[in-house]
């Protein structure tokens, strides 16, 4: 097995006015895998992947990133979440810059822009042409977000992140606001993505189709005290036929039978 | 939405004007009393007495308002920031400022000359006050419609809270504090005419009324009223380009 990218140690966490919500919680992913997390809301899925981006910080126990225990937010971590989070002033290639603008902002200091940043725009702007047109989005670069779709918006935020060319990419619930449709059709574009730069990703998801869809493997969270992970293999994700397919439905009904909390013991 | 029906044109303004000149100069006529006396009397008057004393009547009143509308802006943007992104200090403020906001300022004027004495400094904090709630309301506002998810998306970018401040905070508050500042320069130049009526010997205020109206000079307090009807057309008219301008870049 590859290195991991994520190794979490004895995580323990809660929140101020709630139980324990991880304690002694190990997990390890590899380097390229991608990964769907999945549970009931409240069971703190979210709070994992914030946790894996230094946004919230642990009780106790180490979370490695690339080998490095997390002090502070990683430069290379990218994040995408349900909210776009686009600045609404800004033009979808403005926001999609907005990155190397913090990073110049900044200079290499290694805290909140890696300490091998070097500002050079025609790089910047080839990684822009890029992203924008591999996510479909190149025509509406001087479009504002409010002249945009949902899914346009979603794109963008994925664009921006992009750019910043992580090793590391965290989704939190990204398309579960948009209809189904659009929803699949960017779980596509995921899968592509995926298959095309191997990078290792994390999408949090309370959809259990999304989580078969995206996730070679799916860690399954409970609304009690998380100890031992569930994780279920899913090796068929990313399959381009995969909804069609009889494995599909067997999947996905394996994970609704694993999130009736009554069942949720001891698989791995 | 209303901003097409509200951008001038030089030609425009040179028209509209023209136009109030016209009726001026109509009424005047029709009215034939000294208290109207017509434009032919007073626009030569006014050119001819701007380089003197009304020169820096108006230079007084203009520094006052600047003075006011600087204060305003440096400690009411950064509250209102500070409102909207902290909703557990909006909730203990928030109820007391919508208290104070509806009440004409104006009223304090006493109040500010006892505290602060017979001073400039008190005229220009009166209309510091003014000016203050207008954009601390607006900024607040607009700081609150800033998302806690789009301040951790940029955070993930890499933004700390300088860049958080350059990148999202200033950018969301100008066309606020600009908005602001159009709608309150009125009354503030009104404000500013009632202050300046007494405990001064400059200002607008105290030529229209003590040096030329009291003394039944009607032509000159005229030339008054033109110079203070410019001062509160050229600010709102300075505003408004720098908020075309800025929303334009």
């Amino acid at each position: 097995m590859n290195a991991p990218m994520i190794d979490i140690d004895g995580l323990r966490f809660h929140y101020r006015d709630r139980g324990l919500l991880f304690d002694a919680f190990s997990l390890a992913i590899a380097k390229g895998e991608a990964w769907s997390i999945i549970g009931p809301s409240g069971c703190g899925k979210t709070t994992l992947l914030y946790l894996m981006a230094a946004l919230n910080r642990p009780d106790a126990g180490v979370i490695r990133v690339g080998g490095v225990p997390l002090e502070r937010p990683r430069p290379r971590t990218g994040l995408v979440l349900q909210d776009h989070g686009l600045l609404p002033w800004a033009t979808v290639e403005a926001n999609t810059k907005l990155g190397f603008k913090i990073r110049g902002f900044y200079g290499p200091d290694g805290r909140h822009s890696p300490k091998d940043t070097v500002r050079d725009r025609t790089t910047e702007d080839a990684l822009t042409d890029h992203w924008l047109s591999w996510l479909g989005i190149d025509h509406l670069r001087e479009k504002y977000p409010a002249d945009l779709s949902r899914g346009q918006r979603q794109r963008a935020a994925i664009a921006r992140t992009l750019v910043l060319q992580p090793d590391l990419l965290l989704m939190d619930e990204p398309f579960s606001a948009l209809d189904a449709p659009i929803r699949e059709e960017l779980q596509r574009v995921m899968n592509r993505f995926h298959r095309e730069t191997k990078l290792t990703s994390l999408t949090v998801t309370h959809d259990i189709e999304e989580a078969v869809v995206l996730g070679e493997k799916i860690l399954i969270l409970s609304d009690t005290l998380n100890q031992v992970p569930t994780v279920i293999e899913n090796p068929h994700a990313g399959d381009p036929d995969l909804r069609k397919s009889a494995q599909f439905l067997d999947q996905c009904d394996r994970l609704r039978r694993l999130l009736e909390p009554r069942n949720r013991k001891g698989e791995a | 939405m209303s901003e097409s029906r509200q951008r001038t044109t030089p030609m425009g303004t040179l028209l509209g004007s023209l136009t109030l000149l016209l009726l001026w100069q109509g009424a005047s006529m029709l009215l034939a009393r000294p208290i109207l006396p017509p434009p032919t009397v007073v626009v030569p008057l006014f050119l001819a007495a701007l380089p003197g004393d009304l020169g820096l009547h108006l230079l007084a009143s203009t520094a006052r308002v600047l003075a006011a509308v600087f204060l305003a802006v440096i400690t009411a943007a950064p509250l209102g920031l500070a409102l909207g992104q902290l909703p557990k200090l909006d909730r203990i403020m928030g109820p007391l400022i919508a208290i104070i906001y509806p009440i004409p300022k104006i009223i304090f004027l006493p109040v500010i000359y006892v505290l602060l004495g017979i001073t400039d400094f008190s005229k220009i904090i009166l209309i510091a006050i003014i000016i203050f709630f207008q954009i601390l309301v607006v900024v607040r506002d607009e700081a609150a419609g800033l998302r806690r998810e789009l301040i951790v998306s940029v955070q993930s970018l890499g933004a700390g809270r300088r860049a958080l401040f350059r990148y999202v905070y200033l950018p969301a508050s100008i066309p606020a504090v600009l908005t602001a500042l159009r709608v309150s320069v009125g009354t503030a130049v009104a404000v500013l005419f009632i202050a300046e009526q007494s405990l001064t010997s400059w200002g607008l205020g105290y030529y229209i009324v003590v040096e030329t109206y009291q003394v039944l000079m009607y032509p000159e307090m005229y030339t008054g009223i033109m110079a203070m009807g410019l001062l509160g057309a050229s600010l709102y008219g300075l505003i408004h380009a720098i908020e075309t301008r800025y929303s334009k870049g």
